[in-house]
């Protein structure tokens, strides 16, 4: 039989397989979830978790389904973490400072604690991207919180009560509306289609007889 | 993290690697892919599957574990629900918060329209969000929508409806400009060029990607896009039955709290579905790369009210689902890492197929290798053969897989494994339901008011679907369903709702099958362990 470790789940003790991960080895212990189970592979930020190993002081935090439980795990789930997001229309604000400084405003008041970046369940630095955010340097900001999954562990760490990841993602959005260059080979594409430019070329593949739709695709040219 | 008996098989991956790397590896022919199809792709598991019934596509095949589903047993029945006294009174109902969902409401919301999502998870816990890889369209000057669509109807089959695939690869360029215009961060170079890559059976490079978070990408994007334009989001909220009217039309839904276990109803003039896939369902036991609500829902209650469904009998198994550790078993890897150089190699070092042959194809040769030919490499937690990694910095250069597949790097990278200097081991995973929903071009189902998008719709990809085509098909056909739904609900007077539809459909199940157990839609997969 695999060997087992004892884990704390909301303060309750469990034994469980060790190679499980905390998601598993709440299931094993019999638990259905509703909450804090999304795609149970790492992209949704559904499953943020907080845990204390019995004995030490330092606090983690990670994705449930990602990682391996351990020893003496305490472990408590962050289902949801209410998060500020303000509206706004993206075809009327602007890539400057200003928009920062009027939708989010708390980012100003950081304190320089890094305890977002400490807590970030994928790694990112999180205060690097909001000093980003505060310069107005969206690029930069966008970049560096690419791989933000929203699960909200950050902002619960914050004493500012900064909503790191919808800062994020509003940079991420001026970024890729304002300044990332526009694709010319795609505005042209857009028009040729609107125009009808294309749809001779189809439907003479489509109405092809059957046969030949095969020897067409069968013998097709395949770019290098 | 490997075992001593995989390390070994790395060796000969490694001492091999360098002839792999200069060598062009030959494409199958059409004879040779059919014929490892029918010997190892599990929709020629007889077994796999059952013949319906009862309903609309009684007497065709499905498996058996959507049958027990589509032939369940409604939650509804002996509950006292009171139609008159709706919860939710909309123009539009969209069922369902991913890709599809979302574009539709936006677009059902720009139109005009009074538009609300309800959802079992929350917004965006979906199989967009996870999909890695890319999203193709035809927007470079060497390709065209007339090869994207014949790229498209052989790699299914040529199956699918053609009105179907002819919108999707026509307005899929459009769909690129709709999303990058929400500010969706597509990969580019410095002049703004798409940087686009191969996919399985493409023959022109028309994959988009965002790194590889291409759907987390789109489907975040798209979740602020509906909170921004403030439209109404009921999320733990399942749909449980559709009502209609007493001229027969869809008219709502009756939805469930997933936590207080309330009842509500919602009554809506049109109503889309956009429920997604069905991976949860694990057909045949493969493990799979779905989210966790993928459980076929929308199929079900379509089927209730007389929708069609279509290629119901043939699900994706994608070539490349995590085989090791445990920990990540059947997650996906994205087939950007075959688009990127990475060849599949088994137990000896052999690279025994061209990386971007088809899904279907690649899944069946891959299952051919290890129950066949002997060749899988073996771990504790079964077999599966090699995805050699570290070809893609040899091609690519130091740095690409950081750059290009951060996603997969971290995955293994917790597990103690780095991709950019060991190969990682792969088996089939069960990822898409090719099959749904018969709509036409419109997206409305065969039932008056009623609305399809996404993967819930069958048809569109025939009967295998490409790497890509998934990503921009929820996005045409979400937004089509939204605009459809909303100009379709300006001329509809709902009628007295009713239930009765359901009591038919559960009276022909006992009268042909018997009294049925199982309840359905399941909403959700059972993992829990049971307790005494």
């Amino acid at each position: 039989m695999e060997k087992h470790v004892d884990i704390f789940l909301y303060g309750k003790k469990y034994g469980v397989p060790e190679s499980l991960t905390i998601m598993g080895a709440m299931e094993y212990a019999g638990y259905r979830l509703v909450r804090g189970c999304g795609c149970r592979n790492g992209f949704c930020g559904a499953c943020a978790t907080i845990y204390r190993i019995k004995g030490k002081q330092e606090l983690h935090a990670c994705l449930a389904c990602q990682t391996q439980v351990q020893e003496g795990m305490y472990i408590a789930t962050l289902p949801f973490f209410p998060l500020v997001k303000q509206v706004y229309d993206i075809n009327k604000v602007k890539p400057t400072e200003q928009i920062m400084m009027q939708l989010y405003p708390e980012i100003y008041a950081c304190v320089g604690c890094n305890a977002c970046t400490k807590a970030c369940t994928q790694g990112l630095n999180v205060m690097q991207y909001i000093a980003y955010a505060q310069r107005g340097e969206y690029a930069k900001c966008a970049e560096e919180s690419f791989d933000c999954i929203m699960c909200g562990v950050c902002s619960s760490r914050c004493p500012a009560g900064i909503s790191h990841p919808q800062v994020a993602i509003l940079a991420r959005r001026l970024n890729g509306k304002y300044i990332e260059p526009e694709s010319e080979h795609l505005l042209e594409r857009v028009k040729e289609i609107a125009e009808g430019g294309y749809d001779k070329l189809i439907e003479e593949v489509m109405n092809k007889p059957l046969g030949e739709i095969k020897e067409l695709y069968n013998t097709r040219d395949i770019e290098k | 993290m490997y075992t001593e008996e995989m390390l070994e098989s790395i060796k000969k991956v490694e001492a091999t690697r360098e002839a792999r790397l200069g060598a062009t590896l030959r494409r199958m022919t059409a004879e040779e892919k059919e014929a490892v199809l029918k010997a190892f792709h599990p929709d020629y598991k007889e077994e796999g599957f059952t013949t319906l019934k009862v309903g609309p596509n009684k007497g065709e095949k499905v498996p058996v574990e959507l049958a027990a589903m589509l032939e369940g047993k409604s939650r509804v029945l002996g509950k006292n629900i009171d139609l008159e006294n709706p919860d939710y009174d909309v123009d539009v109902l969209v069922i369902g918060g991913g890709g599809a969902g979302s574009s539709a409401a936006i677009e059902a919301n720009e139109a005009g329209a009074n538009v609300i999502i309800v959802t079992k998870l929350r917004i965006g816990d979906a199989n967009t969000m996870m999909a890695e890889g890319g999203i193709q369209a035809a927007d470079k000057p060497n390709d065209s929508p007339a090869r994207h669509y014949l790229d498209a109807f052989g790699g299914g089959h040529f199956a699918a409806k053609p009105e179907l695939l002819r919108k999707l690869v026509m307005d899929g360029p459009e769909c690129i400009k709709w999303l990058n215009d929400l500010g969706v961060e597509f990969d580019k170079e410095p002049d703004g060029t798409m940087i686009t890559t191969h996919g399985g059976g493409t023959s022109r490079k028309r994959m988009h990607a965002a790194k590889d978070y291409s759907g987390a990408e789109i489907m975040r994007t798209l979740r602020d896009e509906v909170l921004n334009r403030q439209i109404p989001v009921v999320d733990f909220t399942a749909a449980i039955e559709l009502i209609k009217d007493d001229e027969g039309k869809v008219a709502g839904a009756v939805l469930l709290n997933m936590e207080t276990d309330e009842i509500l109803v919602a009554r809506a003039k049109t109503v889309i579905i956009a429920t997604g896939g069905a991976g949860r369902m694990h057909y045949q036991g493969f493990p799979t790369s779905n989210h966790y609500g993928a459980t076929a829902d929308g199929l079900v209650l379509a089927y209730r009210v007389g929708a069609k469904l279509l290629y119901q009998d043939t699900l994706q198994y994608h070539p490349t689902g995590a085989a090791y550790p445990s920990q990540i078993f059947g997650a996906l890897v994205t087939e950007k890492v075959r688009s990127l150089g990475a060849q599949l190699v088994n137990a000896e070092g052999e690279a025994f197929m061209n990386p971007l042959e088809t899904r279907d194809v690649s899944a069946s040769s891959i299952i051919r290798e290890c129950k066949e030919r002997g060749k899988g490499v073996k771990s504790p937690t079964g077999e599966g053969v090699w995805l050699d990694t570290p070809m893609i910095e040899a091609i690519g250069g130091e740095g690409t897989i950081e750059k290009r597949i951060p996603a997969m790097m971290r995955m293994f990278a917790t597990y103690g494994i780095d991709i950019r200097k060991q190969p990682i081991l792969v088996y089939p995973t069960l990822h898409y339901q090719n099959g749904g929903v018969d709509i036409s071009a419109d997206g409305m189902s065969g039932i008056e008011n009623l609305f399809v998008a996404g993967e819930a719709v069958g048809g569109i990809h025939g009967r295998n679907r490409l790497m890509g085509n998934s990503l921009l098909d929820v996005v045409v056909f979400g937004r089509n369903a939204g605009k459809n739904a909303a100009a379709k609900s300006k001329g509809v007077k709902v009628g007295k709702l009713t239930l009765k539809h359901v009591e038919e459909f559960e009276k022909e199940i006992e009268n042909n099958i018997g009294i049925p157990e199982k309840l359905s839609p399941m909403l959700l997969p059972s993992y829990a362990r049971k307790n005494g």
